[in-house]
């Protein structure tokens, strides 16, 4: 599995299925050590996931057609006037 | 005596069209039938009440800004001029302008497409996708200004502190909103980068919210490829758009928090399965060093104790062979036998204690290779002998009607020999 591409809530279910099947104790000694060192590294995943994004609130500049034409911070109590 | 006027057809007609052409501005009431819309965009029915029937022509530049459909036996009130067709003799209402009667005609033009969009499948629970719980890029689709921006980052900051929102200001009500509600919704399809989207404004009247119960709003909901929230006016407010969104969120606030969830909350949820995924191994690991134990000690001891047996077997073999009979003669080839015993024992021993060190060895290092968080086997179980608890490490050591403990990983249980 590619850490980049899996998304967090298929990450969250992989780990719960690992954890029903760990607490169903009825697997190998082998496939319980994999299914534990799996389900650490989604538990990394996850946590990491968390924290990935970074604090942005923008707003979509446009031209006079509606065009738009970047990005700037919006800021939630900036004149609404000068938005317009 | 006066010779009668006689008039050609064309000049009668030409006559009762001034005196029809009278009816200038007129309104009238009746309901529709034989409705015929023209591939040229004209339009020919009849009005009719009770008693009497009028012929009426709706022409294309006066009907293409219409904003219900024309159907048979539909109450509508219409203005117009009353004139007569040369060609066929006939007079009709030549209609400028037309209105529902009984309903108001957004509510019609409401009712007719949301049916006609239902009809096609816009509605369908089956596409409505499900929303991420964590999403990258939030896009919110409404005004700049007024409060439902506001509430909608106040929500979504108060969930998730380290949040990606963009907004793509549009006007959401007046001429031309609609259009611009669509183009930003085609716009973040194309950007990429979101994986969902907000599209709403604050309450209002009907005539307000109209901009999300137009066509051209709810076809690009329905082509969006990522998840859309709608959250258009009050709880009591439903619109097309809401109808055609993944899902509907009854106020802008109620919408920032359908799109993500509480941050908090997912720490709580990753922790908990951190302590089920450690507990059921920790639990188990006292069972596993247990083993570990055994065949340190137990084990090995065992394996030295079968091969003294043997070595014992021999000896007395030994003993009751023609050697003791003949001890002069034979006392150096047992010598020479029991040095061979020796050496092989020495052998054996020697490779029995590697393997078990090589066991302890992969042992420890599956616990070790798991530290700190501690490892755990499965599928061992540990017998005791009741009542001294004593660990029992060969069949042999039980008879029958022996009473045992069997520990497993997660319990124990008692048992009695068959």
């Amino acid at each position: 599995m590619s850490d980049k591409e899996m998304k967090f809530e298929v990450a969250l279910t992989k780990l719960e299925e690992i954890v029903d099947k760990l607490e169903s104790g009825d697997i190998g000694l082998d496939d319980s050590l994999k299914h534990y060192e799996d389900g650490m590294k989604l538990l990394k995943f996850c946590t990491a996931k968390l924290d990935e994004v970074e604090k942005k609130i923008e707003i979509l500049v446009k031209d006079k057609g509606g065009k738009v034409t970047g990005t700037k911070t919006f800021k939630n109590d900036e004149d609404s006037d000068k938005l317009l | 005596m006066q010779t009668p006027k006689i008039l050609t057809v064309s000049e009668i007609t030409k006559q009762i069209k001034g005196l029809i052409q009278q009816f200038e501005g007129v309104w009238i009431e009746g309901e529709v039938s034989n409705f015929v819309p023209h591939s040229s965009g004209h339009m020919y029915f009849s009005l009719k009440d009770e008693k009497s029937v009028i012929r009426a022509a709706f022409f294309k530049n006066a009907n293409q800004h219409l904003k219900f459909k024309i159907q048979d036996g539909m109450k509508v009130v219409v203005h117009g001029n009353v004139d007569l067709y040369e060609k066929s003799g006939q007079y009709q209402v030549i209609v400028d302008n037309m209105e529902p009667k009984g309903l108001g005609m957004l509510q019609l033009r409401f009712e007719q497409l949301k049916e006609q969009l239902k009809k096609e499948g816009l509605f369908d629970q089956a596409r409505k996708r499900k929303l991420p719980i964590l999403p990258k890029k939030i896009g919110v689709i409404t005004s700049p200004t007024g409060a439902v921006i506001r509430d909608i980052l106040n929500v979504l900051q108060r969930r998730f502190p380290n949040i990606h929102v963009v907004l793509n200001p549009v006007k959401v009500q007046g001429d031309g909103a609609a259009e611009e509600v669509a183009e930003a919704i085609k716009y973040m399809n194309e950007d990429g980068s979101f994986d969902v989207l907000i599209v709403g404004r604050g309450g209002g009247s009907l005539e307000d919210l109209w901009a999300f119960n137009e066509e051209v709003v709810a076809r690009a909901i329905f082509s969006s490829k990522i998840p859309v929230v709608s959250a258009v006016g009050h709880e009591i407010d439903f619109t097309i758009a809401d109808f055609v969104a993944d899902l509907r969120a009854p106020t802008p606030s109620a919408a920032a928090e359908l799109v993500i969830a509480n941050k908090t909350d997912l720490i709580e949820k990753i922790r908990a399965y951190e302590v089920r995924l450690t507990n059921d191994l920790t639990n188990k690991y006292q069972t596993y060093k247990e083993k570990l134990d055994w065949i340190r000690k137990s084990g090995l001891a065992m394996g030295l104790k079968r091969t003294l047996e043997i070595f014992k077997e021999r000896i007395s073999n030994a003993a009751k062979s023609p050697a003791f009979l003949r001890p002069k003669e034979k006392i150096s080839q047992l010598k020479q036998e029991v040095d061979e015993y020796e050496s092989k024992l020495a052998i054996t021993i020697g490779h029995f204690l590697e393997n078990r060190r090589n066991e302890i060895k992969v042992l420890q290092g599956k616990v070790e290779s798991l530290n700190p968080l501690k490892i755990l086997e499965r599928g061992y179980s540990v017998t005791l002998k009741l009542p001294e608890k004593k660990i029992i490490k060969s069949a042999s050591e039980l008879k029958k009607n022996d009473e045992i403990e069997v520990k497993f990983a997660n319990g124990t249980i008692n048992a009695m020999i068959k």
